[in-house]
């Protein structure tokens, strides 16, 4: 019987696990996480799971039992510690090995640490795991003061969310705004604002020196020599993908896993997906992608792939992120763009941002509560077509008629 | 089976179009595709976003707040976030009266 072992127990993990059965595949599937949970969506993590409003259980990417209904021999709590390529061996830290045929890698990423004094204090806090969730929340039902060390995605969400439960929360970001590296400088702002508005106190273009305390965080001393008081300290200062388990096995890495269109590593055997795949996309070129959704379809393809199918993953990329009553959207990639087409008044409750090429071909939008507009773009992100500007910014036009 | 409770008249509802009706307090969606009219609860499973606020393409209904997509006429999640299937329900034209049964 053919078996397909898949390591990483995720949102992609139990994505390709779910494809599997669905493509009618009868044969072994094994999926191992380190988790002692089943799969279940990191998403909530920063906001509703995090706030109380939501228990674990309803971010299941799956029921408990789907996993047995669909004989899937799942190791939860369990770390795959090494992976031999000829041997179609993966070793596991409770000692054992699992054969394999095919290969799924789909380790994800972990959070990277700040290198500076203190870091290691109690109460100096990181989100990846539900967990760390618990973690953060328990204290924050404790706290009135808290410091949120980067402003990237998981910064603003759960700055937003700390706000919602009541704790005061000061910032420190390296960058000049708000998620500075994903929107720009001038999106950025308008976030920045949303923040301010709601009593956030941010303190752009610094660092962390030190966190200063004795039994736990009780201070943070910022590169300008700024203190911020504080009962806990959350640090979103980026990522690191979990490609070692790879890069032991031989596979090759640069960063991230390196996998070609169809999501297949330099081994023909080993597939890797999520967040740890560095894809060759066949609109953007390399790229390694950090978001639920990519994440899922990313599974679905390489389940499809590892039996046969040989499909290009060409998914536009398309992320949310929920901060107050402020639903964000993105979908497209454009490190480079020549015009900017805005839809609605631009730093309003509501509004459009369309990022094209020299061409007139829409690269990536970006939507503040504008959804319809996101979603209705895809299409035209897919096309890469000359689109007309004019149209793309009058309200009155439905962005559906224009792909050609 | 319940029985049919008029919601409000046909044509409300638009080709290609939603539309989101009460029933004592529950709010149910009202799809029109291609002259055919679905029904469904109007709150999605994923994170309670209304789906008649949403999108239908082809056969599918989209939540716009996390694009979980829903088979229109089944319930069941296509893509997307959602994994529980979202209710569906009967739903008729009665002498121009819209009509759902719950």
């Amino acid at each position: 019987m053919r078996r397909i072992v898949i390591v990483g127990a995720s949102a992609c993990g139990s994505s390709a696990a779910a494809t599997l059965r669905d493509e009618g595949f009868d044969g072994g599937i094994v999926l191992i996480g380190e988790e002692p949970t089943p799969p279940y969506e990191r998403p909530p993590l920063s906001k509703e799971y995090l706030r109380g409003e939501q228990t674990l259980e309803r971010a299941y990417m799956r029921p408990l039992d789907w996993y047995g209904e669909h004989d899937i021999d799942t190791r939860f709590g369990v770390r795959a510690t090494g992976i031999d390529t000829d041997a179609h061996r993966v070793a596991l830290d409770r000692g054992g090995e699992v054969p394999y045929d095919s290969l799924l890698i789909a380790t994800g990423i972990r959070n990277r640490q700040l290198d500076v004094p203190g870091a290691e204090l109690p109460g100096v806090l990181g989100l990846r795991t539900a967990a760390d969730a618990d973690l953060i929340r328990e204290t924050a039902q404790n706290a009135s003061r808290a410091a949120v060390v980067g402003m990237g995605f998981i910064g603003a969400e759960v700055a937003a969310s700390l706000r919602a439960m009541g704790v005061e929360v000061t910032v420190v970001e390296f960058f000049e705004t708000a998620l500075f590296r994903v929107l720009g400088a001038d999106l950025g702002r308008v976030v920045e604002a949303i923040h301010r508005a709601q009593g956030v106190d941010m303190r752009f273009g610094e660092g962390v020196e030190v966190f200063e305390g004795d039994e736990r965080v009780r201070s943070v001393m910022t590169s300008s020599g700024g203190r911020i008081d504080c009962d806990f300290a959350v640090v979103g200062v980026g990522t690191i993908p979990n490609a070692e388990l790879a890069q032991a096995g031989g596979i090759a890495c640069d960063k991230g896993v390196l996998v070609d269109a169809t999501l297949r590593t330099s081994d023909p055997n080993v597939f890797a997906a999520g967040d740890v795949a560095n894809h060759d996309h066949p609109l953007f070129g390399r790229m390694r992608v950090e978001h639920f959704d990519n994440a899922v379809k990313m599974g679905s393809t390489a389940a499809r792939n590892i039996l046969g199918a040989e499909e290009v993953f060409d998914d536009v990329h398309w992320f949310w992120s929920d901060q107050y009553d402020a639903n964000l959207q993105m979908a497209g990639f454009a490190p480079a763009y020549d015009q900017v087409v805005v839809r609605g008044e631009f730093g309003g409750s509501a509004f459009s941002v369309f990022f094209l090429n020299g061409d007139g071909a829409v690269l990536q939008v970006f939507g503040l509560n504008r959804p319809r507009d996101v979603r209705r773009s895809m299409p035209l992100i897919r096309a890469a077509t000359r689109v007309d500007p004019k149209a793309l910014a009058d309200e009155a036009v439905d962005l559906r008629t224009l792909v050609t | 089976m319940a029985e049919f409770v008029t919601v409000g008249r046909a044509d409300e509802v638009a080709e290609g179009e939603m539309k989101v009706f009460k029933i004592d307090g529950y709010a149910v969606a009202v799809a029109n595709v291609g002259g055919t009219l679905h029904a469904f609860q109007d709150e999605c499973t994923h994170q309670t976003c209304s789906l008649g606020e949403g999108d239908v393409e082809g056969d599918s209904v989209v939540c716009l707040c996390h694009n979980a997509e829903f088979d229109i006429r089944s319930g069941e999640p296509i893509s997307g976030p959602a994994t529980v299937p979202v209710p569906i329900f009967e739903v008729r034209e009665e002498n121009g009266a819209l009509q759902v049964s719950l």
